[in-house]
C-alpha cells in the first residue's frame, strides 16, 4: 500500500488534480483510498458526484462511540473510496486537532484495508500546525506530491512544505516524489518549475496544462475522465497517474533560500 | 562554606548560575538585599508552584460563595482545584457554591469544533439550577490554544440571564507561577465588580467601615478576624475574597480603610482602590498574637477615635486573657525550637511571628511565587524590570471616580502614622524581619529543601502537600500551612492557640524519626544530579 500525501498552496488545485488523477489510477484498477484533510470537507466531491457524506468529525460528534466504517466511507468512480475528515466551521475550535483525531480513528475502525493499493492523504494549505503535518508524521505517507504552478507564491509555499517534510523525513521517512505543475499560464512557467524542482532536488513530475474543460467536469461535479473520457485533458490525467504508478524518485528536498527562489524567478519567469 | 554555599555546591555550571540569585543568606548588619525572584523555574528541579488559573480559578476567585465559578476546560483543572484550599464558606442566605465544582468537562470533539456552545450552555444549567449572583468563567491551556472567545460568550449570557457574567483568560501557561493569575483575577473584579453597586459614601457621620484584601478564610481565619473586628465596632464590608460574596464585592467601594493581609495576591486592587476611591490600605498580620495586637492598634490609630481606641484595648486585655494560660503552655514547651518555612508569597513572613510569639525561631523561609517587594519591601518596585512573562499579564489603569471618592486623610496625619511604621500605602518585605544568619530560598526545590533539613536541622517545616511527606521521611515533623492540615483557624488570638497545640503535637510525635527505612542502611539507587548541558 503506497500512502501518498498532496500538498500545495490554497487555491492552488489540490483537490481537482487529486481525485482527475485518481480517476486515471482507478481506470488502471487500483484499489484507493482519498482521506480528504480540510475542514471545508470538498476533497471527494468529484469523485462521489457531489458533497453527500457525512464527515468522521461530524459523526464522531453526534454517535460519540458509535461510530462504523460505512458512515463515513462511501465508495465512487472506479471504486474508490472516499473519506472526509471534516471539522470545525471556520473561526473556531482547532481543524489541526480534528485531522489527528480523524485519522487515529479510521486506523482504529480498520479503514486502511490491506488489498487497498493506494492511500492519498488531500491536505488544507500549507503546513500550518502540528496537525496538518499529521498525514506525513507516525509512518503515515511517505511519498509526498506538490501541487505548484509558475506563480511566485505557489513556489514560495512549495518551498515552504518541503521545510515541513525535510523536518519529519527522518523522524517519519517521508520523501517527496516530486512538484506537479498545474499551469496559470504564466511565463516560463514549464522551467521555472523544473528549474525550482531541480534545485530542491527532485522533479516536476508532470506539467498539466490549463484546460476549461476541467472547470467544465467540475461544474458537472465529476472527474474530467468520467465526464469526457476522450478528451486531451483526461489523457494529461491519465500520463500523471502513469508517471506516479511508475515513479521511483523519492529524495529529502533542500529547501531554497528566498534570495535564491527569487533568482529563478528573476532567470526564468520574466519573457522579454 | 556557609549555608548558602552549601546549598548551591551541587549544582552544575548554568543551574548555579539561575539559582544563585534566588538564595539569599541574612545577616543582622542591616544590608539590603536583593533576591532573584518571579522568573521562570529551572526545568528539572521538583518545584512547588501552581500555575496560572491555579491563582485566578483555585485562590482568588473560588472563595466567592454566591458565585459560580465555570472552569472552561477538560475535567482535571476543575476536579484538582475542587476545595484542595480549605476556604470555608457559610451563606446566611444559602446561596453557597464553594463545595461545588463546576467545569464545562471538555472533550476532544469539544477541542476539534471549539468549545464556545458548551460553554453558553454550561453557564445556562448553572444560573437555572442555582441562581448564582454572578458567573466567572476561567479559562485552561486548550482553551487558549483553539482560541474560543470566552469574552463574547460571557457578554451573550449577560444579556440572556440578566447576570453578570465575567470571562477570565487565566490560561495556565501564562506567567511563571500562580501569581499572574492573581493579577488577572484582580483585574477582572476591579473593572466589573467592586463598586458597581455605585451606592453613595456615607459622608455626614464618621463610619468604621473596613474590607478585608487577601484573606481567603484557610480553616476559617476569616472568621476569626471578623468577629474580633466586629467586637471592637467595626463593620466589615467585604472580604476578597474568603467567605466573600459578589454581592459584597459591588459594596466594597463604601469602606473607609482596606486591610491588606496577603499582599501578593491583592496588592493590585488595594492600588487601584486607592486611585480610583481614595480609600487608603494599609498592610496587617492577624497572624501571631504581637502581631494581631499590633494591626489592631495601627487600624485604630488610623480612625484616630477614642470610643474605637478604648475598645481595642478591652477587646486585646479579654482575649489575651482568655488564651493566658495554654499561651503559656505551649510558650514553656516550644521555646527554643526552630523552624522552617516555605509557603506562598506572604504567609512565610506572616508565620514567622506567630513562632516567635511562641519562642520558635524561623531559620530557614521562602516563597513559592513572590515578588521582590515580598522580600525586600515596597520601595524596591521602582527598581523591578518586568521580563517578557510579566509584561504577557494585562496591567490595567484606573481613573479617579469623582461620584464615588473618598475624603483624603489629613497629609500630616498619614506622614506621622507613617512616621511610626503604620504600613500605610506599604509593604515593608520579609527581609527586614529576618537576620542572624538565617537563609531565604525563592521558588524553593526539593533537592534544596532537603539540604536545608540537613545543614539548619530545624524542629518543624511548614511546607504543603507537595513536599510533606519528603520532609516527613527525612525524619522532620511537617504541618501544612497552605491547608492548615485539616485544622484552624490560626489567625488572631485563639487560632494562635490552636496553631501551637499542632505544632507542639507534630513536634512531640516524631514518628517517622523512629523507624529506619532500608534507604537509610543500604544504597537502592545511584545516579548523579544536573546537567551541564541543561538547555
Amino acid at each position: 500500500m503506497r500512502q501518498v500525501a498532496i500538498y500545495g498552496k490554497g487555491g492552488i488545485g489540490k483537490s481537482t488534480t487529486t481525485q482527475n488523477l485518481n480517476a486515471g489510477l482507478g481506470e488502471m484498477g487500483k484499489k484507493i483510498m482519498i482521506v480528504g484533510c480540510d475542514p471545508k470537507a470538498d476533497s471527494t466531491r468529484l469523485i462521489l458526484g457531489g458533497l453527500a457524506q457525512q464527515t468522521v468529525l461530524d459523526t464522531l460528534r453526534e454517535e460519540g462511540d458509535d461510530v462504523d466504517l460505512d458512515m463515513v466511507l462511501k465508495e465512487g468512480f472506479e471504486g474508490i473510496k472516499c473519506v472526509e475528515s471534516g471539522g470545525p466551521e471556520p473561526g473556531v475550535g482547532c481543524a489541526g486537532r480534528g485531522i489527528i483525531t480523524s485519522i487515529n480513528l479510521l486506523e482504529q475502525l480498520g479503514a486502511y484495508e490491506s488489498d487497498l493499493d493506494y492511500v492519498f492523504y488531500d491536505v488544507l494549505g500549507d503546513v500550518v500546525c502540528g496537525g496538518f503535518a499529521m498525514p506525513i508524521r507516525e509512518g503515515k505517507a511517505k511519498e509526498i506530491y506538490i501541487v505548484c504552478s509558475g506563480e511566485m507564491m505557489a513556489l514560495y509555499a512549495a518551498n515552504n512544505i518541503s521545510k515541513g517534510i525535510m523536518k519529519y523525513a527522518e523522524t517519519g521517512g517521508v520523501r517527496l516524489g516530486g512538484l506537479i505543475c498545474n499551469s496559470r499560464n504564466v511565463d516560463g512557467e514549464a522551467d521555472l518549475v523544473q528549474a525550482v524542482a531541480k534545485e530542491l532536488g527532485t522533479q516536476m513530475i508532470h506539467f498539466v496544462p490549463r484546460d476549461n474543460m476541467v472547470q467544465r467536469a467540475e461544474i458537472n461535479r465529476q472527474t474530467v475522465i468520467e465526464f469526457d473520457a476522450k478528451c486531451n485533458q483526461a489523457d494529461e490525467y491519465r500520463t500523471l497517474a502513469n508517471k506516479i504508478d511508475g515513479n521511483d524518485m523519492f529524495i529529502i528536498p533542500k529547501p531554497l533560500t528566498q534570495d535564491r527562489l527569487e533568482a529563478l524567478l528573476m532567470e526564468h519567469g520574466l519573457m522579454e | 562554606m556557609d549555608a548558602r554555599e552549601a546549598v548551591l555546591d551541587k549544582y552544575s555550571g548554568r543551574v548555579f548560575k539561575n539559582r544563585k540569585d534566588h538564595i539569599v543568606e541574612l545577616d543582622e548588619a542591616g544590608v539590603p538585599k536583593e533576591i532573584a525572584s518571579n522568573s521562570r523555574s529551572v526545568p528539572g528541579l521538583m518545584i512547588n508552584r501552581g500555575c496560572c488559573y491555579a491563582g485566578c480559578k483555585g485562590v482568588v476567585l473560588g472563595p466567592l460563595r454566591d458565585t459560580v465559578v465555570i472552569t472552561h476546560g477538560p475535567i482535571g483543572c476543575g476536579y484538582y482545584t475542587w476545595g484542595t484550599r480549605r476556604n470555608k464558606a457559610d451563606a446566611p442566605d444559602g446561596r453557597n457554591f464553594i463545595q461545588y465544582s463546576f467545569s464545562t468537562d471538555m472533550q476532544e470533539t469539544d477541542i476539534v469544533f471549539g468549545g464556545m456552545k458548551k460553554l453558553h450552555q454550561a453557564i445556562k444549567e448553572a444560573v437555572e439550577i442555582f441562581q448564582p449572583k454572578a458567573v466567572m468563567i476561567c479559562s485552561t491551556c486548550p482553551i487558549g490554544l483553539i482560541g474560543d472567545d470566552i469574552n463574547a460568550v460571557a457578554a451573550t449570557a449577560e444579556k440572556e440571564f440578566g447576570i453578570t457574567c465575567i470571562a477570565y483568560s487565566c490560561e495556565g501557561y501564562k506567567g511563571v507561577s500562580q501569581s499572574a493569575g492573581h493579577h488577572i483575577a484582580n483585574n477582572g473584579l476591579m473593572k466589573r465588580v467592586i463598586g458597581s453597586a455605585k451606592d453613595e459614601i456615607p459622608k455626614e457621620k464618621k463610619t468604621f467601615r473596613l474590607n478585608i484584601l487577601g484573606e481567603y478564610n484557610i480553616g476559617g481565619d476569616g472568621w476569626e478576624q471578623e468577629r474580633i473586628l466586629k467586637k471592637i465596632g467595626y463593620e466589615v464590608v467585604a472580604v476578597l475574597t474568603g467567605d466573600g460574596s459578589y454581592e459584597a464585592l459591588t459594596h466594597a467601594h463604601t469602606a473607609n480603610l482596606n486591610l491588606v493581609q496577603c499582599h501578593r495576591s491583592i496588592n493590585y486592587i488595594a492600588e487601584m482602590m486607592k486611585t480610583k476611591y481614595n480609600i487608603d490600605w494599609i498592610k496587617v498580620n492577624f497572624i501571631g498574637i504581637d502581631e494581631t495586637i499590633r494591626t489592631l492598634r495601627e487600624i485604630a490609630d488610623y480612625f484616630d477615635d477614642e470610643t474605637i481606641k478604648k475598645r481595642t484595648e478591652e477587646v486585646i486585655a479579654e482575649e489575651l486573657e482568655e488564651i493566658a494560660e495554654e499561651r503559656e503552655f505551649y510558650r514553656n514547651k516550644l521555646t527554643g525550637k526552630t523552624a522552617g518555612i516555605f509557603v506562598g508569597g506572604s504567609r512565610s513572613h506572616h508565620y514567622q511571628h506567630l513562632l516567635m510569639d511562641f519562642g520558635v525561631k524561623t531559620v530557614i523561609a521562602g516563597y513559592e511565587f513572590a515578588h521582590r517587594d515580598d522580600y525586600e519591601g515596597r520601595e524596591v518596585i521602582p527598581d523591578i524590570k518586568l521580563d517578557a512573562d510579566s509584561k504577557n499579564i494585562e496591567q490595567i489603569t484606573v481613573e479617579p471616580d469623582q461620584q464615588l471618592f473618598h475624603v483624603a486623610l489629613d497629609k500630616a496625619r498619614f506622614d506621622e502614622l507613617r512616621k511610626k511604621n503604620v504600613e500605610l500605602e506599604y509593604y515593608k518585605g520579609m527581609f527586614k524581619d529576618m537576620g542572624d544568619g538565617t537563609i531565604t530560598i525563592d521558588d524553593f526545590n526539593h533537592y534544596e529543601t532537603e539540604k536545608v533539613l540537613e545543614i539548619f536541622k530545624p524542629d518543624i517545616f511548614y511546607s504543603g502537600i507537595k513536599d510533606k511527606y519528603m520532609i516527613m521521611k527525612k525524619g522532620v515533623p511537617s504541618n501544612q500551612l497552605h491547608s492548615y492540615d485539616y485544622s484552624g483557624p490560626y489567625a488572631c488570638f485563639k487560632g494562635s492557640i490552636t496553631f501551637a497545640r499542632n505544632t507542639y503535637l507534630s513536634i512531640s510525635t516524631p514518628a517517622w524519626n523512629m523507624m529506619t527505612p532500608p534507604w537509610r542502611t543500604k544504597s537502592t539507587l545511584e545516579g548523579t544530579l544536573g546537567d551541564e548541558n541543561y538547555a
